[in-house]
């Protein structure tokens, strides 16, 4: 193992984690679990079922309020091309830091504080350090930012998800797909969102550090809940065609050739203003060089991560940025990126694993129907 | 007589005569996880100790499973296409991969027994 484990950092919730059985693994500098004894597909098939508990802890939770009359959401504009000054209170984005080239930096939700002044941020556990440094370097004057360090954060996906912390919190029922607001858990002051990364309904639970361990094991102790790990948590993103940093994006691609030209607003497209914005523009305008896309490969074995993509004529015309065993599907399916002109729906191309050609058709993501819930009840 | 053999890559094999057969261990079905697919390879196919003789995808990555001797694999376990958790269930029973005419015997002294493969995994 490359990293060490007595230099990794530990999550308020590792104790319970490993007294649950949880496989410790080094991810982005801590001792994570990556499954517990159920196994992935187990908990994977859980998750989708019933409700899984995550900790996600290690991501990066930051507050930016403006400074000098500023206002928060104009300066964060500057950093990334979503419409963050359009959010309500409460209300959160999925957006992406931006680098010069208009390649992504990280992603990261956006949320206007509706508990109090300024942005609410989560970043991603490998970046967050980069991400803080370059947000607080670039908006000096215009907006400060404040680390979170004493708050886990929980994610509870799945079916069940609000049924079961409507035990807890009985108004978690209101909010909507991306709202969040500050609510008691268990009596625990917590700021909770209903959002996730696996294409259920469920929330992310900002929890003061010292009750972390405390309401983890009250959702645990409900019949519907069991703990998930990393590896669950990717074949479920995986298979509701969200992209992982560092993986499906980088510096390297840009929101449009990412497919997530819809989180950038009509007012941004036409205003720009934004890191990259010429290069973001011209791909709006023109069409990406590549796409990402979904893939069915054929047969039984995983297409991974790094797999040459090729035409009918055998031309290297593309990569696998992500790719597994997906329980829901029962097959391999993966994500990765085409030209434009063959990253329609049903084009047949060949993944190359091992030198051998595997074929792969382009699908439509995601892979499972987002079952997110996006109007009151 | 047959006798059961271990590699550091964590291949087991039973050798009965000139024939060995092969599977991963039940240490490495766990460090692998849910077994989703395996690849197995062709039977008349010669292979030198070391080779990849077949690959094995969990849901996170594929892993080689190299050959622990030389030889010219005689036959291999079908039943793991219905199947492929049986890696997980039973890695030293149902789940074994292929059986190996081995070319020479002697290689097998490079190998673990048992004694010395469990001293080998509580180390590592």
């Amino acid at each position: 193992m490359a990293e060490q484990s007595e230099n990794l950092r530990h999550t308020p919730l590792y104790d319970l984690n490993v007294q649950l059985g949880g496989r410790m693994v080094p991810f982005a500098g801590y001792a994570m679990p990556v499954q517990f004894p159920d196994g992935i597909i187990k908990e994977h098939n859980h998750a989708r079922d019933a409700a899984g508990l995550f900790d996600v802890s290690h991501m990066g939770q930051a507050i930016l309020e403006g400074s000098n009359g500023h206002d928060p959401a104009v300066a964060l504009e500057t950093l990334l091309a979503n419409d963050i000054q359009a959010l309500a209170p409460g209300r959160t984005r999925y957006s992406q830091l931006l680098n010069e080239q208009g390649g992504i930096m990280d992603d990261l939700m956006v949320t206007r504080r509706a508990d109090g002044p300024g942005l609410f941020l989560v970043v991603n556990a490998a970046c967050k350090d980069a991400d803080l440094a370059h947000i607080e370097k670039r908006l000096d004057g215009k907006a400060s930012l404040t680390r979170i360090e004493d708050r886990a954060l929980l994610a509870l996906q799945g079916p069940a998800a609000a049924a079961v912390l409507a035990r807890f919190a009985p108004d978690c029922g209101a909010l909507v797909f991306l709202e969040q607001r500050a609510m008691e858990v268990a009596g625990v002051p917590c700021l909770v969102g209903r959002l996730g990364y696996t294409g259920e309904d469920g929330y992310e639970i900002s929890v003061p550090e010292a009750e972390a361990e405390g309401l983890a094991r009250r959702l645990l102790g409900e019949p519907e809940v069991k703990p998930i790990g990393l590896g669950a948590r990717d074949s479920l993103r995986l298979e509701a065609g969200y992209c992982l940093y560092g993986h499906d994006i980088d510096t390297t691609t840009t929101p449009v050739e990412a497919d997530l030209a819809w989180s950038i607003s009509k007012r941004r497209r036409q205003e720009g203003g934004f890191p990259g914005d010429k290069i973001i523009l011209q791909q709006f305008a023109d069409g990406p060089q590549r796409k990402r896309i979904g893939l069915q490969p054929e047969g039984r074995s995983p297409i991974r991560e790094g797999t040459p993509l090729a035409d009918s004529s055998g031309q290297e015309v593309g990569i696998v940025t992500s790719g597994g065993f997906s329980p829901s599907c029962q097959g391999p399916v993966a994500m990765g990126y085409l030209p434009p002109a063959l990253a329609t729906p049903g084009t047949e191309v060949s993944a190359i694993v091992r030198g051998k050609a595997v074929p792969c058709r382009v699908v439509t993501l995601p892979f499972v129907p987002s079952r997110t819930v996006s109007t009151k009840k | 007589m047959s006798s059961i053999k271990f590699s550091e890559d964590h291949e087991w094999v039973v050798v009965e005569g000139d024939i060995g057969k092969v599977g991963i261990t039940n240490y490495a079905q766990e460090q692998l996880g849910d077994v989703v697919h395996v690849e197995l390879p062709e039977v008349g196919r010669s292979l030198s100790k070391g080779d990849e003789a077949a690959v094995i995808d969990s849901v996170k990555a594929a892993s080689e499973v190299y050959a622990p001797v030389d030889g010219e694999i005689t036959e291999i376990n079908e039943s793991l296409a219905d199947d492929f958790s049986k890696v997980n269930s039973d890695p030293q029973g149902d789940g074994w991969f292929f059986k190996i005419k081995m070319s020479d015997a002697s290689q097998l002294d490079g190998l673990m027994d048992q004694a010395a493969y469990d001293d080998f995994i509580a180390g590592l």
